[in-house]
């Protein structure tokens, strides 16, 4: 381990139109470290990461590569200097090659032709390093968006970097990829990479993670050595306190069990998304519904909620067959659904936090049968106090939230329809760990309050946590169902042993 | 040390009020877009009433200017709408042209009775924004190649239904329309009385609607102006409107058109901030899949913002053909171009989701003000498109060079 870091920033200041996003913040990057930056939404580590990367220009403070001093303007200056990264949303081409993406800007040439050759075999070499082995000549888009993530690190390692940032690189990739990628990040790490990494997955930090730096509102709270701060005080330095003792799913009360099915999937299906499929979804009840990335969990949704066309089965509401050819009649039979990508599906950015909040219960109601002004501002003022949404007002609009308050108002909107189902794809995707502990308990609630709940997550522990009964998928068909009470092991169990 | 669990749990903390002349200073900056539009606007027809040494504001010029400039501003109300929802339609100049050809057969040629005329025209114009509509919503057309053939196909059937002809003159009440000006109930005197209070009463009307916009803001913790700068723009706005009134009852008095105009205007305005559609487009527009996933019906809301503007469109066609008492082949040749140019001009955004009627009316003159003033100094037709040109880049460049700061 070196003794002086390769990277080091002391005193970093930033602001935005006076609100403060980073005070006296400092980080050290060790060579062949790997280093976990947390801290809650909202805690600056966005801001910090711009700031590494010279999205942002710090207000003040120091910052010194190798022992000098840097201040990179732009990413591509910060690439320059040797420090690149890979972003939580993939930042790539999709309509153009593997190779392409991966050596977009600076594509080898031979004379004036780009040098194909040369690009496809360099991309299959970086590729190989990340154990990846594709067709590099294929559309990025032809993948899923977990081999995009791949391509995406492949394309900042291929710039000989000292310093690799990976910002939440696990949130969209299923156990198995994640272990792929974090044997790449030990690879790199070896070769004496400095590593920064961001995530909201603690276990993984401590999977991952040498040293950890924690921030909270935009201050450094402090530095550790991983072995040495253990999970729970983690946690209360990014929360700034003990959490409080997590409420857990029981089994359902028997009255519920006893319950015919309020909605009912009978051989659901459709060619290349999802096997027929049984399922029955009760009042009062919260279903999990448990899988790796690509078992059907999100398509088994999106036939229930219109998005696709049942080719098999049918949808029984009520006991009584029900035709849903759009989303807007899965609304009117009382189904919401909080889609999985909030920022492309769910808020509409320009918007306000009250019309975002409305806007389904207004599609609801339909055109002609208007909330008034009044009514619309107390439902949002109910709701971003209910719910503890951190907005100044209720008519700002909804993308200066941060994401676990954003995720809170699509919530909201869903609430203020009434459902009597509520489909929850990764509800807790990218929320930080507090703001997850509370959309749970919120999940809870609204059961014991009589609706039936269908809870998509790809964080199996959270599933088994939350439900009073889980559906395994895999391959695009269920393998089972496990009652309340059951372990994270079991689940993986059922999934293994189908293989 | 500060709480962030505590903090969320109550919510919207209120942000502290910053205190004295930084309050203007932010409040000008954040707002700069909305303002900059209305002064940029003022400060040209200051400068071609200084160029034209006073011709633009004379009594006759005025009315014209209005007249020339009606059927910009009632397309641009409904182009406003389809670009919020994420669209373009270039076909608005041709159908406005074979609505006007339409009108002229029916009226001229096959001696119709004015008023189911121009009925049928409208429901033409529907008719028309309902099939492209329907070609973008639901076969996922984009709009830009749908209109672009529709633009050829309506500029085609217009010369097919003139026969390369114009056709005219029009019945005179329905030139009326067009040219006509609001009846004197006040016999005698130079001054169109009625017209005055007509225009006096819009003045008082929008003054009492602004104070009580601002009340109802106030009332909901919103953000408002600094009460001196909403006071002096509001006494601006009235008094600029009592001037325009006193002005147009000085000629001949308020043009019709400019009644359904303005009463256009603030239906329009009312609808993109108050009413469910309205509101839905802009959903559709800021996120398409959101408002899809939310329940809203996505692909009728798109047809219907089609089929509003081809019923404009109509309406602007028979305005246009009334004003000229003739339905010629070259009418509403490049209309589409000046409209779509009003509304970015006026801040609407070419990825959807954001602009204003106020915005788009406001880019509407700030072209039209260009023409009349240029035509009046003798600038050349050559030279008046490239400098609304640049002046429409320009305009752009600001709103994009203020979003990315």
């Amino acid at each position: 381990m070196a003794a002086s870091p390769v990277l080091a920033l002391a005193g970093v200041d930033k602001a935005f139109t006076g609100v403060r996003a980073l005070h006296n913040v400092g980080l050290r990057l060790f060579a062949g470290e790997v280093h976990a930056l947390m801290g809650q939404n909202g805690a600056g580590k966005s801001t910090l990461i711009k700031v590494l990367t010279g999205v942002y220009a710090a207000d003040a403070g120091s910052m010194e590569l190798e022992g000098q001093a840097i201040r990179p303007r732009s990413p591509l200056d910060a690439q320059r200097l040797g420090i690149s990264t890979v972003y939580q949303e993939v930042n790539l081409c999709p309509n153009l090659s593997v190779a392409e993406n991966v050596f977009a800007g600076r594509y080898p040439r031979k004379a004036l032709r780009i040098d194909w050759d040369a690009m496809n075999r360099g991309t299959r070499e970086l590729l190989a390093g990340l154990n990846l082995d594709i067709d590099v000549t294929r559309l990025l888009s032809s993948y899923p968006v977990a081999v995009q993530q791949m391509v995406a690190i492949a394309r900042a390692l291929s710039v000989s970097a000292k310093v690799l940032i990976l910002d939440e690189p696990t949130s969209s990739l299923d156990e198995d990829e994640v272990q792929r990628l974090f044997a790449a990040i030990r690879r790199l790490k070896s070769q004496g990479m400095a590593v920064l990494f961001v995530t909201h997955f603690l276990d993984q930090v401590y999977a991952l993670a040498d040293r950890i730096t924690v921030l909270r509102n935009g201050e450094f709270v402090g530095e550790w050595l991983a072995p040495e701060l253990p999970a729970p005080a983690l946690i209360a330095a990014m929360v700034g306190r003990e959490l409080v003792a997590r409420r857990a799913a029981t089994e359902a009360p028997t009255s519920v069990a006893a319950q015919p099915a309020e909605f009912e999937l009978r051989g659901l299906g459709r060619k290349g998304l999802l096997q027929p499929t049984d399922l029955a979804l009760r009042a009062g009840e919260v279903l999990g519904l448990a899988g790796l990335l690509g078992s059907g969990r999100t398509e088994l949704a999106q036939l229930v909620f219109g998005l696709q066309q049942a080719d098999t089965g049918e949808l029984r509401v009520g006991d009584r067959p029900a035709r849903i050819t759009c989303p807007s009649d899965a609304v009117q039979l009382g189904i919401g659904l909080l889609p999985e990508d909030r920022k492309t599906d769910g808020i509409v950015p320009e918007l306000s936090v009250r019309e975002n909040i409305i806007l389904a219960l207004q599609a609801k109601r339909g055109m002609w049968n208007c909330l008034s002004g009044e009514e619309q501002s107390q439902l949002a003022e109910k709701f971003i106090k209910a719910l503890g949404i951190k907005a100044a007002n209720a008519e700002m609009p909804i993308g200066l939230l941060s994401g676990g308050n954003q995720q809170k108002a699509l919530l909201a909107r869903w609430l203020a329809t009434h459902p009597k189902l509520l489909i929850l794809d990764e509800p807790t995707r990218g929320v930080d760990v507090a703001a997850k502990l509370e959309i749970m308990d919120e999940i809870l609630q609204l059961a014991a309050e009589g609706m039936a709940v269908l809870f998509i997550s790809s964080e199996i522990d959270e599933v088994v946590r939350v439900s009073h009964r889980v559906a395994v998928l895999r391959d695009r068909r269920k393998v089972g169902e496990l009652p309340a009470g059951a372990q994270e092991h079991d689940v993986y169990h059922l999934i293994a042993e189908q293989a | 040390m500060h709480d962030p669990i505590a903090d969320m749990k109550q919510g919207s903390a209120p942000a502290p009020a910053p205190a004295g002349s930084s309050r203007w200073g932010d409040f000008v900056r954040h707002n700069l877009r909305e303002y900059g539009m209305l002064i940029s606007l003022l400060a040209i027809m200051v400068l071609f009433q200084w160029l034209t040494e006073g011709t633009l504001f004379q009594p006759l010029n005025l009315t014209n200017l209005l007249l020339q400039n009606s059927y910009i501003v009632i397309m641009a109300l409904g182009m406003l709408l389809v670009i919020v929802a994420g669209h373009i339609d270039l076909s608005v100049g041709s159908v406005c042209g074979f609505i006007g050809a339409l009108a002229a057969v029916l009226m001229v040629s096959y001696d119709w009775h004015w008023l189911p005329a121009t009925l049928a025209c409208v429901a033409m114009g529907a008719a028309i924004g309902a099939a492209q509509g329907w070609l973008v919503a639901y076969p996922k057309i984009p709009s830009f190649i749908v209109t672009l053939g529709g633009m050829l196909v309506f500029r085609g059937l217009s010369l097919a239904l003139l026969q390369g002809q114009s056709i005219g003159p029009f019945p005179d009440q329905f030139e009326h329309l067009s040219s006509g000006f609001v009846t004197e109930l006040m016999p005698g005197g130079s001054l169109r009385i009625t017209s005055l209070v007509i225009g006096l009463i819009a003045a008082a009307a929008l003054g009492v609607a602004s104070l009580r916009g601002r009340a109802g803001r106030l009332r909901h913790g919103m953000e408002v102006e600094p009460y001196a700068f909403f006071l002096g723009k509001t006494l601006i706005f009235v008094a600029c409107i009592g001037l325009f009134s006193y002005l147009l009852a000085s000629y001949k008095g308020l043009p019709n058109v400019l009644i359904v105009m303005a009463v256009l205007i603030v239906i329009y305005d009312f609808v993109t901030r108050r009413t469910i559609v309205g509101r839905r487009i802009y959903a559709l527009g800021g996120n398409k899949n959101a408002a899809r996933l939310s329940g809203i019906k996505t692909e009728r809301l798109t047809m219907l913002a089609f089929i509003n503007m081809g019923v404009l469109a109509a309406l602007a066609g028979l305005v246009f053909a009334a004003r000229l008492n003739t339905a010629t082949p070259k009418a509403g040749l490049g209309f589409e171009l000046d409209v779509i140019a009003a509304c970015f001009i006026g801040g609407a955004s070419a990825t959807g989701g954001i602009g204003k009627v106020t915005g788009a009316v406001i880019g509407a003159f700030i072209m039209g003000v260009m023409n009349n003033g240029m035509s009046i100094l003798g600038v050349g037709i050559d030279y008046q498109q490239v400098i609304k040109g640049l002046v429409l880049l320009a305009a752009v460049y600001v709103d994009v060079y203020n979003k990315n700061k």
